[in-house]
């Protein structure tokens, strides 16, 4: 006998216990503290605050706790308490120029103003197991030197003085900058718009597409001008006062990707840039949004579009890992009484099929008449 | 430790709820058409309903009912979570009963009994553009509406024809509203589809992820496509509910075992419910009522 399916709402209190409890796992072992994780899980938690446009590594840190070490489901935790917070301002454009740099390559000099410098990289490591990492052995303290106090400046400033390479580009005086998370979505985007959309977006959706351009889909020819990493001052116009003051220092990633452009009827032939700028140390998703920022500029810049990096709604509408995730995972959600509507109608198809070929054998005059 | 938040009544900010309230609004003043709204993101995962709740979230005030149904059904588990997230952040009074409702937010059906006027039927939406799977492009679609370009649509029903015999989209059947905007009604079975023409209640559709609001107003003419000589059918069921006795309602197929047996009962729990307590019984529940007797 069928017993309707009641108690949703106990099965749904009784998997978040047993969620909770498969989260904090053996209770003999101590609980993961945030603190362990800001710091020895630094990377991840970098990318939960990039991806969920949030920069605060507490939080950050909770969310990866709370998801298990589920990142997307760690951005989606940090991006829905974002949503909820009020907006003060808008933030000076912060100067990558004026950056404490930890690091520093650039790929299309041997050697610039400001030196490279390799910083906490895995580059060059041999990815060989350590086995001295399955206990906590001491480690050595970095070396250091002191700041030199040579300006750092970036590449694309070298480039600038000879006009190789596009300029910066002006916004008028009163522009204000879109806000993805207030404004509906609409296509074509402004640039502004695209390059929030592609500093949030899944790291791995925008690896595959810079790495197809790479692969002849909508090439694009890069050079990394250069990537560094370090901080940054935040500052804010406050209208009482009348000048800028800090908010304090963020930590990000800045790629230039240098890129080969032809020139045409109105552009002479100069240097292209990819821009990418993410929170937190990620070369590889930095570097990934530059080729991807630089593919959706074709149509801007008169080249043909034919590859899916270079199509802007195809590109930005499924960059975003917590709206993909959703939407795909939504479908494990009941559809039952769609099921049952496609049921229906494959059965009454069958039946009508069985109907004629049962007719036709019957009745070979009709097939004849046909 | 950062404080966490607190949060406001029914969970959205008031200027977020004013935002989507005018995005409400001008759904209502052109019916059918998909208005672009800034979709917030939402405590619950885009695609399980966050379009629903953040209409439902902008409308609802502490004096409302509410209902949650999905696939017709209280029980649920999603119609359940969503439930009890507003029972958390706005508080409000809940029921299961159609009539009692003001405010019933849906997914994928239409309550059997017959909406009255002053209640609001929110549907969750996934996919709001109904030329979506004819043109991906969201910069086509848009043009095909302003120039009321819907010969695409009638092109894939009537290669639906020339194919199957008959028009093989079950649900998420197209409809026009107010002769004018071709509209997808969420995926909701054709059966339902009916339901919507000149319907006393409002009904308002949210999709969070794809960022639109749309709303059939009270009273609206909702007309299915379809073709002269292959007009409009809705499913028609062979048996009456197992458990009701219910005729011209939609039922859900339950499997019983692994020899084929199976029933048919009310998609619509609150229905069925409503109806057996009014002593209507089928013949799954007759015997074991006689048995218990």
């Amino acid at each position: 006998m069928y017993v309707a399916v009641k108690g949703g709402e106990a099965a749904i209190n009784n998997a978040h216990r047993l969620l909770a409890d498969r989260r904090r796992g053996d209770r003999s072992l101590p609980s993961v503290t945030i603190e362990q994780i800001v710091e020895q899980l630094g990377l991840a938690v970098d990318r939960v605050m990039a991806e969920a446009s949030l920069y605060d590594r507490t939080l950050a840190a909770l969310a990866v706790r709370q998801s298990r070490g589920d990142l997307i489901e760690a951005i989606f935790l940090l991006r829905a308490y974002r949503t909820t917070l009020p907006r003060f301002g808008t933030s000076v454009p912060v100067d990558t120029a004026g950056m404490t740099v930890e690091r520093r390559v650039s790929a299309t000099y041997k050697d610039l103003p400001g030196g490279q410098l390799l910083g906490p990289t895995f580059d060059y490591t041999h990815r060989l197991l350590d086995p001295s990492l399955l206990s906590d052995e001491p480690i050595e303290e970095p070396a250091r030197k002191s700041a030199s106090g040579e300006h750092v400046m970036r590449v694309s400033d070298i480039l600038a003085h000879e006009g190789l390479i596009e300029a910066d580009g002006e916004f008028p005086e009163d522009n204000e900058a879109g806000d993805l998370t207030r404004e509906p979505l609409e296509f074509p985007m402004g640039r502004d718009l695209r390059l929030q959309a592609l500093a949030r977006g899944d790291e791995g959706f925008l690896l595959a597409l810079g790495y197809s351009t790479q692969r002849g889909y909508g090439r694009n020819h890069p050079f990394v001008g250069e990537v560094r990493i370090g901080e940054v001052e935040v500052e804010l116009e406050v209208a009482e006062l009348g000048f800028a003051i800090s908010l304090g220092r963020i930590r990000v990633t800045e790629c230039q990707m240098v890129n080969q452009f032809k020139g045409s009827s109105k552009a002479p032939p100069q240097f292209t840039r990819g821009y990418g700028l993410v929170f937190g140390q990620s070369e590889r998703k930095a570097m990934s949004m530059s080729l991807v920022d630089r593919a959706l500029r074709a149509e801007e810049l008169g080249e043909d579009v034919t590859a899916p990096a270079q199509d802007e709604e195809f590109v930005i509408s499924h960059s975003d890992n917590v709206q993909a995730t959703g939407f795909v995972e939504h479908l494990k959600l009941p559809h039952y009484v769609d099921f049952q509507a496609e049921l229906a109608l494959v059965r009454k198809m069958r039946a009508d099929i069985e109907k004629t070929r049962r007719d036709g054998n019957h009745n070979p005059d009709q097939e004849a008449a046909e | 430790m950062t404080e966490l938040a607190t949060y406001n009544f029914a969970y959205l900010d008031e200027q977020t709820k004013r935002m989507i309230r005018r995005a409400i609004l001008k759904a209502i003043a052109i019916p059918g058409y998909q208005v672009p709204f800034a979709s917030r993101e939402m405590p619950m995962p885009y695609g399980w309903g966050t379009g629903g709740v953040q209409v439902t979230a902008s409308i609802i005030g502490p004096e409302d009912v509410l209902k949650v149904i999905d696939q017709g059904a209280d029980d649920t588990t999603n119609a359940v979570s969503i439930r009890a997230f507003f029972q958390k952040v706005a508080n409000v009074a809940v029921t299961t009963h159609t009539k009692d409702a003001t405010i019933i937010q849906t997914r994928h059906r239409i309550p059997e009994q017959q909406l009255e006027k002053g209640q609001v039927l929110v549907y969750q939406v996934p996919i709001p553009e109904p030329l979506r799977f004819l043109e991906p492009r969201e910069t086509e679609t848009r043009k095909m509406h302003a120039l009321e370009e819907y010969g695409l649509m009638h092109v894939k029903l009537y290669e639906d024809i020339a194919r199957h015999g008959r028009i093989s989209t079950t649900y998420a059947y197209p409809v026009k509203v107010a002769g004018r905007y071709v509209m997808d009604p969420s995926p909701t079975p054709k059966f339902d589809n009916p339901k919507m023409h000149m319907s006393e209640a409002l009904q308002l559709f949210g999709a969070g992820r794809e960022k639109r609001i749309y709303a059939v107003p009270p009273y609206t003419d909702v007309v299915s496509l379809d073709f002269e000589d292959y007009p409009f059918e809705i499913q028609k069921f062979e048996q009456p509910c197992a458990l009701c006795g219910a005729q011209g309602v939609y039922l859900d197929e339950v499997v019983l075992d692994d020899k084929g047996g199976r029933m048919f009962v009310c998609s619509d729990t609150d229905h069925c419910e409503d109806r057996r307590e009014h002593g209507h019984a089928g013949e799954m529940l007759a015997p074991a009522k006689e048995a218990a007797e």
